[in-house]
């Protein structure tokens, strides 16, 4: 018999209505409300991802919005070549270039910093991965080609068979799709063996090594995995905006992801998606008012840190479910 | 009897301090080798130099032959090395079962096993569970390790040990901070794990380390100033004056 847990409950609860509420709202004559959504799941991908190395490694990486800035570059600039010309082995629109692009330069992106970022601990990691993004980012404003700072305009969306990205209903059936594939993704390895290990070595690394662990390996692994993933969402978010700039991958961007993960609670499926709902109404509410929209955010966030540990998440945890 | 460890001219310093110096000692096949000595006489620094966790000055360890003085710690824990924690060093936010059956887990060469859950794995849970019923937990399994007491914690570092099925186990006081019943306990645990395994361990328990062991290691300050039979040792004349005599 299958009985499931209150969490589960909540988690097939709210992922049913953000799946039929956005389009319900589009079609009755409040597309606003299907853009707020597509935005939604695809930082909900971003945040999903990061929660593999903060929430389960225990790897406070602070760069994470690198990777987002990066797939979207990775769909802009192939558009870019194929509209202005220049650089033809790159030129296309074709999203089956580009999103693979974007999940392969993420990738070797999170291989090569990780590798670096991943021989240093606590502090010291928090400094290097934002210092890496901040590379990044000065590297993007330093190509004029690409409009340097003022960012690049995406004329023309990737094209895919099927689903049509210039149609919102598809864009965010997409996003939303791509958010339950993400979710499903890191239940399943962190459940895993290897999911096993990624843990151990968040609560007891010296142990983990002892036992015959090269953790290292394992969270160079998952580090690679999560930024992939994060390049899938930018890929995505490219799509959404259709503009693109540096501005993506500043780290107050890559602040406002683990702020997600954290708020909605860290090491559980749903959290990282409550996060972003959070964030994204707070943005709405808050922003009309001020432009310091941001300090009650902090606010909250340390109300969250001090007083619901666990996060959102955390605080509806039934007796006996504290484990995933 | 063939030799399992030998470790030969061992040395090191945190700065002025020689915590290890220039140590020699060797166990054989099935060997309780107890090592004995005062507080800060560098005995955990010792087994973390054997395991890896810290690189020797200088000095060369040999374990079945093989030269491992610069190998990883996770490589010589694949060679059959395993050791236990002074202070207790289990991933308390796990599950009791769980923590046992990641050192089950490690045994399989490598865990890069994304698809399968993990707990799902009949063939690791049921080995964790029989560990845990060696040790006396079973009842205990699926408890969140945080909550069981310090005995607990460290009859599981002793089922953790065993759980990775190593040649050597080196074992850095099991009975730290034990009452007088959880101690003989561990002594029954340890007696039957002897002449199964080679044995390094470290104990301030005389009454223990003088029933158990086969051989005696005397270290004061980082240098083992006698190696014997617990007659041997009970009689020395230098451990009397430096050590036993004390109590
Ligand atoms: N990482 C370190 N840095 C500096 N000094 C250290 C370090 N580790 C150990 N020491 C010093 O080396 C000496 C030996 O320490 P060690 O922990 O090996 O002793 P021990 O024999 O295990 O003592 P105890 O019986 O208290 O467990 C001590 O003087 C200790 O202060
Ligand atoms: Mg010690």
């Amino acid at each position: 018999m299958i009985s499931l847990t209150r969490r589960s409950w909540l988690t097939l609860a709210v992922m049913a209505l953000l799946a039929v509420l956005p389009p319900v709202f589009y079609l009755t004559g409040n597309p606003y409300y299907l853009d707020l959504a597509t935005r939604l799941a695809i930082l909900a991908i971003a945040a999903v991802s990061l929660n593999l190395i903060l929430g389960y490694g225990g790897l406070v990486s602070f760069g994470h919005a690198a990777f987002v800035g990066l797939g979207a570059y990775a769909v802009g600039i192939p558009a870019h070549h194929w509209l202005y010309g220049g650089l033809d082995f790159l030129a296309t629109t074709s999203g089956l270039v580009q999103i693979p692009l974007a999940v392969a330069v993420c990738a070797l992106f999170a291989l090569v910093t990780g590798a670096i970022c991943l021989r240093t601990k606590g502090v010291y990691f928090i400094m290097i991965t934002m210092a890496f993004a901040q590379m990044i980012y000065y590297l993007i404003v330093s190509i004029e080609e690409y409009g340097g700072d003022d960012g690049l305009v995406i004329d023309t969306r990737s094209e895919l068979p099927v689903v049509n990205l210039d149609n919102p209903l598809h864009l965010f059936g997409l996003s939303y799709v791509a958010l339950v594939v993400a979710m499903l993704l890191v239940r399943m390895i962190v459940r895993s063996r290897f999911g096993m290990v990624l843990q151990g070595a968040k609560g007891n690394p010296e142990r983990m090594v002892t036992l015959g662990f090269n953790v290292y390996a394992y969270r160079l692994t998952a580090y690679v995995i999560s930024g992939a993933m994060s390049g899938f969402a930018g890929a995505l978010l490219g799509n959404f905006t259709t503009f693109i700039s540096p501005e993506m991958m500043d780290w107050s961007r890559s602040g406002e992801l683990m702020f997600m993960v954290i708020l909605g609670g860290a090491a559980t499926t749903l959290g990282p998606v409550l996060g972003a709902i959070v964030f994204i109404v707070a943005e709405e509410a808050l922003s009309s008012f001020t432009i310091y929209w941001h300090l009650p955010f902090g606010l909250m966030l340390m109300a969250v840190v001090l007083f619901a540990r666990g996060g959102l998440m955390g605080m509806l945890r039934g007796r006996g479910e504290d484990r995933e | 009897m063939s030799v399992v460890l030998d470790i030969a001219g061992l040395n090191k310093s945190f700065g002025g301090i020689k915590a290890t110096d220039d140590l020699n000692l060797s166990v054989e096949a099935g060997e309780l080798h107890a090592v004995i000595g005062p507080n800060g006489a560098g005995k955990t620094t010792l087994i973390s130099q054997l395991c890896g966790t810290q690189t020797p000055d200088s000095g060369r360890i040999r374990f079945k032959g093989r030269d491992i003085t610069g190998m990883k710690p996770y490589a010589r824990a694949h060679l059959g090395i395993t050791r236990s924690f002074q202070i207790t060093s289990l991933i308390l936010e796990m599950s009791v079962i769980d923590n046992i059956a990641l050192a089950v887990q490690a045994r399989d060469g490598h865990s890069f096993r994304f698809i399968r859950a993990a707990r799902k794995i009949a063939p690791l849970r049921r080995e964790a569970m029989a560990l845990l019923q060696r040790v006396g937990l079973a009842d205990k399994a699926e408890l969140p390790t945080g909550a069981l007491s310090h005995g607990e914690h460290r009859h599981m570092e002793i089922a953790i040990a065993l759980g990775a099925q190593a040649d050597l186990m080196l074992l850095d006081e099991p009975m730290a901070g034990l009452g007088i019943e959880e101690s003989a306990e561990m002594v029954t645990l340890l007696r039957d794990l002897k002449g199964k395994h080679s044995i390094l361990l470290i104990e301030h328990d005389m009454d223990a380390v003088f029933a158990l062991a086969d051989r005696i290691s005397v270290l004061v300050y980082g240098h083992i100033i006698a190696t014997g039979t617990p007659d041997e040792i009970r009689s020395n004349d230098a451990v009397q004056h430096a050590y036993l005599g004390e109590e």
